[in-house]
Parts: structure tokens; sequence; C-alpha cells
């Protein structure tokens, strides 16, 4: 027998394609995603020019060949604001997942993996955290401190670090009881080795999807704030400061407020419909269990 | 009512009390201690040490920040909330000018949103994987990924600039007659209230159908009984528990949303007096409607480990 038909699952996987397990709304979903990254990668490279030019036609003009999705209050292009604002929406919610994650899953393998009095301390510490809602939370720092993109990604990530980690380590807790960790325990295995090597990679797939879950959390978050006037300042804007700038075109069902709320709209479902559809999960009825 | 569950329901009151106290000691130092001198700060960079120190003096900051915050929660045990920064006033007058609006609100949204949630969640559980189950299951988790100013933008845009039903931003609540009250009240009821129906309604579709899945439902549709009683009669008297608990828990979800609604709507209530003194940084103000709001979070989260609590017969022999 050779080795090939010992260990097939791997490379047959791979040979079927990654996109093979997707179901079709999990697809869609995907492209939308693929889409907006794309198009946060694309916007550095506006230049300054476009960014800022104003219109002759006026201000909350409607949907033109000559501006696609219309006009906002000063008159500047709605497209090349919404394209502009892609990276402060995606970009600063992304990071803040990254760190939200990435803390929460550490402090979880640590607490389950050490147990004993480290475990109670850190949950008791993180459930405090929880104890404060999110929006008010990020009100309170920002009266403090003052609104500053750096401040934003802190509070986003200080806000999703508690849940992040108590799902983690509700999972490790599991996986620490299992025998082969036992046995690399008792091969005197260090504590990071048994947290990266034993642990983690059993826990990798719930865990990001948790991450897309936050990701969602952090971007309502983030574009509320702006809405408030509370979150990215200008001259920069994020998709949340475009809806709260043109909320003077309402009254005329202008096409400047409905663009980026439904920008948001897309990219927050799209994310949903990804994570709803990882493949493994076929269970039509996920949410009952 | 046996002694065990009243003790898990002390012990979880308790744990709520110190939670509460926990809050308050980040509230202070996020807003108070780590921000730097607000002395130094109100006075600019062209004042002279001395104007500085005697300013510190007398808002007390040159004592240490714990005996700062043991005054400030004096303060607030005994409803003495401080002056606010900008106008001067207490605060205590300003939250309580406000704050029965803000409850109003809350008051009549629940009202509206949980017999339409449950009625809405138990459907769909009947009628699982029904075009009506999947249409309304879609709608949900649309509604509660995407911000909830989002919604009111387009309940206005809908309601108010198409239809032309309801006035668009109503800048003063009206309350004298029914038909006012209805009218300044349609759009940021409806805003405010699709958010938590949503939440809601997915709760209790899972509860309902969790139950569904029990051995006893099977036993009661091999003895004949129809889809609708297995679910009214023998399912849902079990689903209670975490049905309430999805209540309790969706309506905390309110104190996120209100501050979005408020604001959008111009509805003069509490988080909207917060915002605007976040704005104005007006640290007193700030400190006692943070706290107003946690304390509320803190309670229905209680409540609904409560019912929780006293729905779970596994619980109740731990």
């Amino acid at each position: 027998m050779n080795v090939a038909t010992l260990v097939p699952s791997a490379a047959v996987t791979r040979k079927r394609g990654w996109l093979a397990g997707w179901s079709r709304a999990g697809k869609l979903g995907l492209a939308v995603l693929a889409f907006w990254i794309a198009v946060a990668m694309f916007a550095p490279f506006l230049s300054d020019q476009a960014l800022g030019e104003m219109s002759e036609g006026g201000v909350f003009q409607a949907m033109s060949a000559q501006h696609w999705l219309g006009t906002d209050y000063l008159g500047r292009d709605m497209l090349i604001r919404i394209v502009a604002g892609t990276p402060y929406t995606i970009g600063v919610a992304f990071i803040a997942t990254l760190l939200a994650c990435g803390a929460g899953a550490l402090l979880g393998l640590l607490a389950a993996v050490t147990g004993g009095w480290v475990d109670s301390t850190l949950s008791r510490v993180l459930d405090t955290l929880v104890s404060i809602p999110s929006k008010m939370f990020a009100l309170v720092v920002i009266a403090g401190f003052g609104s500053s993109v750096t401040l934003l990604i802190a509070v986003a990530a200080i806000v999703y670090t508690p849940g992040c980690f108590r799902i983690i380590r509700s999972l490790a807790v599991n996986i620490n009881a299992m025998d082969y960790v036992l046995v690399a325990r008792a091969r005197g295995e260090r504590r990071g080795y048994i947290m990266r090597r034993e642990v983690l990679p059993n826990i990798l797939g719930p865990l990001l999807a948790d991450m897309g879950l936050r990701f969602v959390y952090a971007l309502r978050l983030l574009a509320s704030l702006s809405f408030l006037g509370l979150g990215v300042q200008p001259p920069m804007a994020d998709w949340g400061s475009l809806v709260r700038e043109n909320l003077g075109a309402l009254p005329t069902g202008g096409v400047s407020v409905l663009a980026p709320a439904l920008a948001i709209a897309a990219l927050t479902i799209a994310v949903n419909l990804v994570i709803d559809n990882l493949p493994g999960h076929t269970d039509a009825d996920r949410e009952t269990r | 009512m046996n002694f065990t569950i009243v003790k898990l329901i002390a012990g979880r009151i308790l744990a709520g009390l110190v939670s509460l106290l926990a809050v308050s000691a980040v509230v202070f130092a996020i807003t108070a201690v780590l921000p730097g001198d607000a002395a130094e700060e109100r006075l600019g960079q062209d004042a002279t040490p001395d104007a500085v120190k005697a300013l510190r003096h007398e808002m007390g900051l040159d004592r240490s920040p714990v005996l700062r915050y043991f005054d400030w929660l004096r303060g607030i045990a005994g409803g003495n909330l401080g002056k606010s920064v900008v106008t001067g006033m207490p605060v205590g007058e300003a939250i309580a000018s406000r704050l029965p609006n803000s409850l109003l609100l809350a008051a009549v949204t629940t009202a509206f949103a949980v017999p339409l949630a449950l009625g809405l969640g138990i459907l769909c559980a009947l009628w699982r994987g029904s075009a009506f189950d999947r249409f309304t299951s879609m709608t949900a988790v649309a509604v509660v990924s995407v911000p909830e100013f989002l919604v009111a933008t387009l309940a206005v845009l809908v309601f108010a600039v198409q239809l032309k039903w309801l006035p668009a931003l109503s800048y003063e609540v009206e309350l004298s007659s029914p038909g006012a009250m209805l009218r300044s009240f349609a759009l940021p009821v409806l805003s405010l209230g699709s958010v938590i129906i949503a939440q809601m309604m997915r709760m209790t579709r899972a509860a309902v159908i969790d139950q569904l899945a029990a051995a006893y439902i099977e036993m009661v549709r091999l003895k004949g009984a129809s889809a609708a009683r297995a679910v009214l009669f023998h399912a849902l008297p079990n689903a209670i528990g975490p049905i309430a608990n999805a209540v309790a828990l969706s309506l905390s979800y309110l104190l996120g949303g209100v501050i979005i609604i408020e604001v959008i709507f111009n509805y003069p209530g509490i988080a909207k007096l917060m915002v605007d003194g976040v704005v104005q940084r007006d640290m007193p103000l700030v400190q006692a409607c943070a706290m107003i709001f946690c304390a509320g979070y803190l309670i229905l989260v209680m409540l609904a480990d409560v019912c929780g609590i006293v729905a779970n017969p596994r619980l109740r022999h731990q």
C-alpha cells in the first residue's frame, strides 16, 4: 500500500477547488465581499483632485451619466466619496477585529490551558467589560479622549475582546480535556506549545467564523459612531459619516444618502452570508443548535 | 418556589450589584482620571500655574483619584449628580426632564415589539422551512446585520418621503392628542422596534424549535395531535423560560438602539442628552447618563438570567 491511499482527504479536497464546498448564497456573499476588498485596495490610488472636485451641477444631484451616484451636500461626486470611504469603513473595522480576536483567542487559550486562578481572574475581568453596552463604552471613551482613528480601533478592539474570549475559552476547555493534550503534557511540552500546536488548530474553524461575526459588529458600531458624528472625523469619511453628511438629501429622496447606506447593508449582509454558509456546516437549521 | 431558587436569584442580584460597582469604577476612570488634568484643559494653554492650582483645588482635583471616586459614588447614590460644565445647570434636573420621554419611547416600543416578535417567532417555528419562514428569517438576518440608523433612514424615506404618511424628522414630540402622539411616535418606534423584533423573533423561533426536537413532542405527534397543537400546547409552555430570557436580552438592545434613534429623529430623550454631552465633553452629564444606561442594561440582563433560573428545572437542583 503506498502512502497516497493512506492520506487521500487533503489532496482530494485541494483538487476539488476551494469553492466547491460553498452553497450559492455563500458564493454570493464571497463575491460581494471580494468586490468591496478590491474597491478598498483601489481607493488609495484616487487622486486628491478627483476627491475634492465640486460639480457644476450643484448639490444633491440625482443619478446621471456624469455622476453615477449623484453628488453630495457639497456637490462632490458620490461614487468617488464612497470608494474613498471604503478603506476607513472596512480597514478600521478589520484591524479592530484582528486585534480583538487575536487578544481574545490568546487570552481564551491561556485561560483554558492554564486553568486555576488565571482562568477565573481573566473571566471575571472580561465579564466586567461585557456589562457595559458597546455603544455606551465607546461614547464614554470618546467623551474622555476625543475621537481619532487610533482610538476608534482601540475602542472596537476592547469592546469585542470579551466575546471572542468567551467563545474561544469554552471551545478550548473541551479540547484541553482530550487525550492527546494529556499526552503532550505528559511529554513535558510547554504551555505555549500546547496552546499553539495542540489546541489552536482544532478551534481554528469556529475562530474564523467568530471573526466574521465580530467584523460585522465592529462595522456596525463604527458606522453608528460616525453617524453620530463621533467616529471618523472630516476630512476623512467612512460610510457612516457619508450617511450623516447627506441626511439633508432625505426629503428629496436623494440617492446620495441611500447609496452609502446600501453600501453598508451590502457589506454586512455579505459577511453574514459567508459565515452562515461556511463549508462544513450543512445543517440548514443550525440556529437551533 | 424553593430555597435553592431564592439563593440562586439572590446570588445573581448580588453579582449584578458588584458588576454595577465595577462598571462605575471603569466609567469614572475613563472620564475623570485617565484623560489628564481637567483644570488645565478648561483654562487653556496660557493659564498661570497659580490659576491652574486654584481651579484644581476648587474642583477637588488635588486629591487622590480613589478619594474622588468615592465622593462621586456617594454623590450618585444620594442623587447629587453634580453640575453640567457647559450650562451650569444641575445634571439631575436635565436628566429628570428627559428621562420620562425615553422611558415612554421604550415602553411604547416594547408594547409594540414583544407581541409581534413572539407571534412571528412562533409562526416561523410552526411553519418551519416554508416560504413564510424563510422570508421572515432572511429579513430578520438582514435587519440585525445592518446598523440601526440605516433602518431608520430607510423608514423615513419610505413612509415620510415617498408615501408622505408621516412627518419626516419630527422636531417636536406632540403628546396632546392620541393622533398627534401616534404621528410623532410611529417612525421612531418602527425603526427601534424592527431591530428588537428581529432579535427576539430569531430567539423565540430557536427556543420553540429546540423544544420540537424533544421526545415528548414526537409522542404528541404519534398520538395524532396536529402540528399547531403540538407547538402551542406542548412545546410553547416548555419554551417559556428561554423565550422570557430572549425578551429581556432583546430589550437590552433597546439601550443601544435608542441612542441612534433619538439622534436621528431629534427625540428629546436621555440618549440625545448624552450624545450632546459627549460632543461638548460635559463629563458630569456623560457620567450620570452612562451610569443610568449601564444600570438599565444590567437590570435587563439580570432579569433575563432570573427568568432562566426560574424556568429551568435543571438549574433548580444544581
